[in-house]
């Protein structure tokens, strides 16, 4: 009995002081997952997960972390604590993305070869159901209430809207070319869409599917079609969206009210997702073509450290 | 008889629900007859163009489900002897599409007979820059990259690597020829020099002789950074690769070559249209399916933007500032409104990977950095768009 809790000791230890924040990064190139400590700004652990893990989300209580393990074509369930993988949930074909239901079980998840989206049921651990979407669906986003999912489909140019509770297509909205990400606004009542290769951002009325307006970047000294948004974030008073735009290698700061570009921020190369800390005060971008992660003070609007990972960092999440 | 009736009202109702708009393309092919190669590794594809279209209807299709409007492709391919104009005036009673894959002069013929009129036609095929030039014709766009957009890419490559110095190896066939004159004059363009300049044409087989052979056939090559090889039909070209008498890298037709696309282009979501393709077809993407390709979802894209089924309309918004196409490039597709080619990046690959895409940081441009590849407004000689 003593061996056993020196054990269970030990392990805690491993794992790094308890009540630390943490940021996960998945590396696509290298099928691992960094995990950065929110404070220090060190690697503190690396995690070998399945081929090309892309997409990562934490459960409601941080006990289970989700990732999209695209070439092992599954979703593998990680215990954050120890690092083993626990299960791996039936995702379909080429898990790229997903969003986790506020119901903290169901999974939705963008299956980017098949043209499909798939329903999963993290407690059974089956396929709830399977929707036909655009070619190389890749953004996923759920409405605040559960009522509403959103596919894009990168080569039909589409935001796909989804009724959870009938699992049908209610409408589909055009974009500009290879929208990447898609989030609904913290009150539910807009959408956000970023199309990477179109350079711009479409935001729609949730109400009736309408297209408010479309938000443009320009940065002196980069050619136009080089700034290519792609992921994005709401700050979490819902005033600002922090924006990558990929091998502009800048992070816009946009004003949620007037639609205007309050600053770009310089970050590294190719930006893609990001994940804020879970006090908010910093922001974990990932820069893929760089393989590392720039750590911006959401207060100053400035960079404040660049944390090398893995080969091309993607996803990210955090745990407090 | 009522329930016939009755059916019939059903019949014609659904399909008016499902496609509001009904877009009918056709995929045109003259088949010619290739010379030998001396290597018997890579045989054409019987399907090459063809697949790329079919691959692009798909996805057309896709998108246009959620629209209501559909598509289709027809493929009509001619044998090398039968008349082609003839069959051409047939797919053109049919459609005001096509997408067609023919020598040059054949492409001219079609676009001028008088039922072409009006019509949208793609050229997929031949990159004969003249085609762009004083040849051009306002029916006709082009989806493949002309032998200048081709060359002009390597002479940027060459003059970023500071290899300015070529010596050219040029071999008999009109594409040798014609890839040959593109090299000259983008290495005048771009400030570098042909040193010395040689004709290939041997009659020995060089799978079994290439290393006596080609040592003493560049041995005599005045100094070089680099050997530039112009043998579009992949004859003797590979047999240089590591055979030259001095260590200098081969580019052109061979070794790192300007392509409009190749299997080994896996960069800016490249590997999900490659991927889509293989599992089609069983191989890799070629250039000229890419361009057919290109040339269907354009008109897809124009479809689904614009709302028009029209050539009229549809050739109106294809040269508007508003169209773009997303063609794995890393940057949007457009096409020139002087002369109807279709600007984009042109990818410098080596057999297993990409070496460089241009346009190469550094070449500017006042528009666009994509207009320093091939003919620029100015220096263009086509009318037919001028309206």
């Amino acid at each position: 009995m003593l061996r056993i809790t020196i054990q269970l000791l030990t392990l805690a230890a491993l794992a790094g002081p308890a009540g630390a924040a943490e940021v996960w990064i998945t590396n696509e190139k290298d099928n691992t997952i960094s995990v950065i400590d929110s404070e220090s700004l060190e690697v503190v652990r690396t995690l070998p997960t399945g081929e090309r893990p892309r997409g990562i989300t934490f459960s409601k209580d941080y006990s289970r972390v989700y990732i999209c393990a695209s070439d092992s074509d599954t979703v593998q369930v990680m215990d954050p604590e120890t690092g083993e993988i626990l299960h791996n949930l039936p995702s379909g074909e080429d898990p790229e993305q997903f969003v986790l239901h506020p119901d903290d079980r169901h999974l939705y998840i963008a299956n980017e070869d098949d043209a499909v989206a798939t329903v999963v049921d993290t407690e059974s651990r089956r396929v709830v159901a399977q929707i036909d979407v655009g070619i190389e669906p890749e953004g996923m986003a759920v409405s605040p209430d559960g009522k509403l999912i959103i596919t894009t489909s990168e080569t039909t140019n589409m935001a796909h809207w989804i009724d959870t509770q009938t699992h049908r297509v209610v409408a589909n909205t055009l974009v500009d070319a290879r929208p990447r990400h898609a989030e609904f606004t913290k009150d539910g009542s807009k959408l956000w869409v970023s199309a990477e290769i179109g350079g711009t951002i479409s935001v729609f009325r949730v109400a009736d599917h309408s297209e408010i307006t479309k938000i443009g970047f320009s940065i002196r000294g980069i050619r136009d079609d080089a700034i290519q948004p792609v992921g994005f974030e709401f700050s979490p008073d819902g005033r600002r969206a922090f924006v990558a735009l990929g091998p502009a290698n800048h992070i816009a700061v946009v004003d949620t009210e007037t639609y205007e570009v309050e600053k770009y921020i310089l970050v590294g190369r190719r930006v893609w997702h990001m994940e804020f800390s879970p006090d908010k005060a910093r922001l974990f971008v990932t820069n893929g073509v760089s393989g590392d992660v720039t750590v911006i003070d959401t207060a100053r609007l400035t960079p404040i450290k660049t944390v090398k990972v893995g080969r091309f960092p993607w996803g990210a999440a955090a745990r407090p | 008889m009522r329930t016939m009736i009755l059916s019939a009202i059903l019949a014609f109702a659904a399909s008016s629900a499902s496609a509001e708009v009904s877009v009918r393309i056709a995929y045109l092919e003259h088949q010619v007859k290739h010379p030998p190669t001396l290597s018997n590794l890579d045989p054409l594809p019987e399907d090459l163009g063809q697949a790329g279209a079919e691959l692009g209807l798909v996805e057309n299709q896709a998108s246009g489900r959620f629209l209501g409007q559909a598509y289709t492709l027809s493929v009509r391919s001619v044998p090398p002897d039968e008349d082609f104009l003839a069959a051409g005036r047939e797919v053109l009673s049919e459609t005001r599409l096509l997408v067609v894959k023919a020598p040059a002069e054949e492409l001219l013929a079609l676009a001028d007979l008088p039922e072409a009129a009006g019509a949208l036609i793609f050229n997929s095929s031949a990159q004969d820059t003249r085609l762009r030039d004083a040849d051009c014709r306002a029916n006709l766009l082009h989806s493949i990259p002309s032998y200048a957009m081709r060359a002009d890419a390597l002479a940027q490559f060459m003059s970023k690597k500071r290899w300015s110095v070529w010596a050219l190896v040029v071999g008999t066939h009109p594409g040798d020829l014609a890839f040959a004159e593109a090299l000259r004059a983008a290495a005048r363009k771009f400030g570098l020099r042909i040193s010395d300049e040689k004709t290939w044409a041997f009659g020995a087989d060089m799978r079994r002789n290439a290393a006596q052979e080609v040592p003493p056939f560049t041995q005599s090559l005045k100094a070089h950074d680099v050997l530039v090889v112009a043998d579009e039909i992949g004859d003797f070209g590979r047999y240089l690769l590591y055979n030259t008498w001095l260590p200098r890298p081969v580019a052109g037709s061979e070794g790192v070559a300007p392509m409009a696309w190749s299997g080994a282009v896996e960069q800016w979501g490249a590997a999900q249209l490659q991927g889509r393709f293989y599992a089609r077809t069983g191989r890799k993407m070629r250039a000229e399916d890419y361009a057919a390709w290109a040339a269907v979802r354009s008109i897809g894209e124009a479809v689904t933007r614009s709302g028009a089924d029209e050539p009229d309309a549809l050739r109106d918004y294809i040269l508007s500032d508003a169209f773009e196409l997303a063609g794995f490039k890393g940057r949007p597709l457009s096409y020139r409104q002087w002369n109807g080619q279709l600007r984009q990046p042109i990818p410098l690959v080596q057999p297993r990977a990409l070496v460089a895409q241009a346009p190469l940081d550094g070449f500017l441009h006042q528009h666009t950095e994509l207009d320093t590849l091939g003919l620029d407004a100015p220096e263009c000689n086509c009318r037919a768009f001028l309206e």
